[in-house]
């Protein structure tokens, strides 16, 4: 048995306990919002956010994040309202979607780390995660418009 | 010529019989039948596409596959301008699998799928017609209750209103009478003047969904007592099953089979990990007799000696043979194209369930007929006991048309397999299995020959291509006519350069590596040996590339718009900063004219690529922001096969496996994008593939500008 903190909610699973966070989260807690891409943490589909640092869950053993804050895309905000969320859909980034919830989740890591970040900060923020249909023009755009939106809701 | 590439296209497409194309609205009489999809009782579907519930919400039944491209928006969007509806109450839903309702009109109608770019195009006059005999039907239910004439009627924002009577009612309080009334034969479509979507900036459908984790693909689909099956694949192509040890994974936790199926063997257990580990405990021994053993080096070696002898001629016009005898001086350039996985960033995928006479699957199915007759094919049941319902695709660049159905018969024949277990599969593939699964974008070597008299104008133009068919065994081998696949000669045998002398020849090989169309296929290798070519003929001409090529396309006036466009709007001709350097493209595929122009800088032996300016002529721009989201995508796309992109053989093995050595670009490596849309009243065409095939020869023309070395070969490697 694993106890894990899941978007607020203590969550008891039974799984070994190398077993990788990605897939207990995908196959036991039943939240498929996180995505597996590549399984060996090269293209970040699977990124949550543990204690508040962007973390690759498929080769993250869920006994070694036990007890600590885990936020997957699903607790990110109850209603779409994160300003990462927002710049996200105004600027219309998805395509086929699937690495989206990584992004988003790793932009939101940037930018509490750094409210404005220049380019060369998203390059780093952002470099290790893929996105197959080349929505990176749009996820720089939609990084500096959520930068804009905190700083004027501040 | 391009034209007639795709009529050629359009008619070999037919798997089975041909039916009359032309204008297909799926009907139905009102109150009657129902198209399969979930309708309610009291909800107006005055046609396939359309339903209108009391509660005003408009659903369009979208027959093609949304895999990024932008179909859950752009195909909606002329539904409701025909209509005239309140965008905001916009439902998308997608057909099931129905030849007779939802086929691709661009393949002759005979079979349902998405490929070829032919989404917006196929579907332009049909779903227009859709939205209109909605709108009619809807304004005769309000001319019929106000008892008044309906050409006094007027529509706007999902009501219709009677200005004189200074009353109106909504779509949805309308809908029940509507759906008694029977459309009129003549049903006028606005003109370009009263488009109020279409051309302007509608959001993505989708993109809530995708920002908030909450859109489904195949692979997140939750079924009572579904199991996960992961399959073992022989590690040569071609290589067979010779017996195997289950023992050992069937003594992991969770796993509940272990079978022999065409395809290998399915691990079959309660969740992806245990199914991964007891896989990875499985001892098999293949048979590798008749299994491909070729490497790369190898092939390309056998390749190169093609080059030397005739292929099947694809085109010829004039006396190449004469003129490359008179030519003053020649030009000739060999060039060698890797295969290449798709990749997308969801690996294949699909659920099914099956029983004793029906079988439900749930995929992001690209050709739901095909995948359709397939699956009952490997079920042993009747296409019609198959359900096919198509989710969201994470990505596909091809890899979901597959013509054998790979990864859906393959789920099928582990639930047929497993039936004693009576749960539902879902059938996952990891990323190895991905890169390693074949059906890549085809190797090739091309060889050109160019003859220039002493005016250093190109007289003769001889372009030899040595590769894999695309279709070759498959049930669109009728595309290959007189020795030439189609697939491997679009872009070339098309040329549009006014070169009086002209050979196209194509060598076929047979190669036991599975092949398929990669996003923009054919002109994925002839956009750049040929755009390559012609800017070395503009080069040793000493003429200025966009200018050689603009007198070059006298008789092509969309080539010309898109080329001078993308010139104007990217500073061609004005100096640039030092350190850049920059290179041009113009290529045509599925109808779409695509001109980029490319700024780059070399770091060491690294090429940057710093600034993309591109211009495109698709006809109508339905959506125009998503016209840009497809060229960027594009641009990107064919950028990580650049820099990149390569799957080679060793001794038959694939020696690439997950992101770490089939590398895809970026975001640090993205250049700044421009797009710029020519405006124009002529049908809409594809968006989702001519981005590509520009980008890799402007690439390699700025590196030969650069460097003065030209490029001979992709990835580029300086």
């Amino acid at each position: 048995m694993i106890n894990l903190r899941i978007n607020g909610k203590q969550q008891e699973v039974d799984v070994d306990a190398d077993t990788p966070l990605l897939w207990v989260l995908r196959d036991h807690v039943g939240l498929t919002g996180t995505k597996y891409g590549c399984g060996i943490a090269v293209c970040g589909a699977c990124t949550v956010l543990v204690d508040g640092q962007p973390v690759r869950s498929c080769i993250t053993p869920a006994a070694s994040v036990s007890g600590k804050p885990i936020t997957t895309i699903e607790g990110l905000s109850p209603d779409r309202q994160h300003p990462v969320q927002r710049a996200w859909i105004a600027e219309d980034v998805p395509q086929c979607g699937y690495c989206q919830s990584g992004q988003i989740l790793s932009a939101v890591a940037l930018l509490k780390a750094k409210p404005r970040p220049t380019d060369a900060d998203i390059d780093e923020a952002m470099g290790s995660l893929l996105c197959r249909c080349g929505t990176y023009v749009r996820i720089r755009r939609a990084i500096k418009k959520a930068a804009a939106i905190m700083a004027k809701e501040a | 010529m391009g034209s007639d590439l795709n009529l050629t296209r359009r008619e070999f497409l037919k798997v089975s019989a041909a039916v009359g194309g032309g204008l297909l609205i799926g009907f139905y009489l009102p109150g009657r039948s129902k198209f399969g999809a979930a309708q309610a009782a009291e909800e107006f579907a005055p046609n396939a596409f359309l339903r209108i519930a009391p509660d005003n919400i408009v659903t369009v039944i979208v027959k093609h596959l949304e895999m990024g491209q932008g179909v859950y928006t752009g195909l909606p969007t002329i539904v409701a301008d025909e209509l005239d509806a309140d965008w905001k109450l916009v439902r998308v839903e997608s057909a099931p699998a129905n030849v007779a309702l939802y086929a691709n009109l661009a393949w002759g109608g005979t079979s349902q799928g998405t490929g070829g770019s032919t989404s917006t195009t196929n579907s332009w006059e049909q779903l227009r017609h859709a939205g209109a005999m909605g709108r009619a039907l809807l304004v005769a239910a309000a001319a019929k209750m106000w008892k008044t004439d309906a050409r006094a009627l007027r529509t706007e924002n999902s009501f219709v209103i009677d200005p004189r009577g200074k009353r109106r009612a909504s779509y949805g309080h309308l809908s029940t009478l509507a759906a008694t009334l029977t459309p009129p034969k003549k049903i006028p479509l606005k003109s370009p003047k009263q488009w109020k979507l279409i051309g302007k900036y509608v959001p993505r459908t989708d993109g809530v969904e995708k920002s908030t984790g909450k859109a489904i693909y195949a692979s997140d689909i939750r079924l009572p007592g579904m199991l996960t099956a992961l399959v073992a694949r022989p590690p040569l192509f071609g290589a067979k099953l010779k017996g195997f040890d289950a023992a050992p994974a069937k003594a992991m936790p969770g796993v509940k089979a272990v079978v022999a199926i065409p395809q290998g063997v399915a691990v079959v257990a309660t969740d992806f990990w245990s199914a991964k580990q007891a896989r990875d405990k499985l001892k098999i021994e293949w048979d590798e007799t008749n299994a491909e053993k070729r490497s790369s080096d190898e092939l390309f070696r056998e390749y190169h000696e093609l080059t030397k002898t005739p292929g099947a001629v694809a085109r010829h016009d004039g006396d190449l043979a004469k003129a490359l005898a008179g030519a003053k001086t020649e030009l000739e350039a060999t060039f060698e194209f890797p295969y290449l996985a798709h990749a997308p960033m969801e690996p294949l995928s699909c659920v099914v369930r099956l029983s004793d006479d029906a079988c439900e699957i749930w995929a992001g199915s690209q050709s739901q007929t095909l995948d359709q007759a397939l699956a009952a094919q490997t079920a042993g049941l009747k296409p019609e006991q198959v359900t096919i319902h198509t989710l969201l695709a994470g990505g596909s660049f091809g890899r979901h048309a597959n013509p054998v159905s790979d990864y859906i018969t393959e789920g099928v024949a582990v639930a047929k397999a497993t039936r004693e277990l009576n749960a539902p599969i879902r059938l996952l593939w990891t990323r190895e299995d991905d890169i390693r699964g074949g059906y890549y974008r085809p190797m090739y070597v091309h060889s050109l020959r160019a003859g220039l008299d002493k005016r250093h104008r190109a007289i003769a133009w001889q372009h030899r291509i040595v590769g894999q068919s695309i279709v070759a065994g498959t049930p669109f081998a009728g595309m290959i006519k007189n020795g030439v696949d189609a697939t491997s000669v679009e872009g070339a045998a098309n040329l549009p350069y006014a070169i009086p002398n002209m050979m196209v020849d194509l060598h076929t090989t047979q190669v036991g590596v599975p092949v398929l169309w990669w996003r923009s296929v054919g002109s994925t290798h002839t956009a750049f040996s040929t755009e390559v070519m012609i800017n070395e003929l503009a080069v040793a001409a000493g003429a200025d590339p966009v200018k050689y090529r603009l007198k070059l396309l006298k008789h092509h006036p969309r080539h010309r718009g898109v080329l001078e466009l993308a010139a104007r709007k990217a500073g061609w001709g004005k100096r640039l900063a030092k350190g850049r350097y920059r290179g041009v493209a113009v290529h045509e595929s599925f109808n779409s004219y695509v001109a980029e122009v490319v700024e780059i800088s070399l770091d060491g032996d690294k090429v940057n690529v710093e600034r993309v300016v591109c211009a495109v002529d698709c006809g109508v721009a339905v959506n125009p922001d998503m016209v840009r989201a497809q060229m960027e995508s594009g641009i990107l796309f064919a950028l990580s096969a650049v820099l990149y992109g390569e799957i080679t053989l060793k001794n038959g093995r694939v020696e690439q496996s997950n992101y770490h050595d089939y590398k895809v670009a970026r975001l640090p490596e993205t250049p700044k994008i421009e797009v710029y849309i020519v405006p124009s009243r002529a049908k809409p065409t594809g968006v989702g593939e001519p981005g590509v095939p520009p980008l890799a020869p402007a690439v390699a023309n700025a590196v030969y500008a650069a460097t003065d070395r030209p490029v001979r070969r992709l990835p580029i490697k300086l």
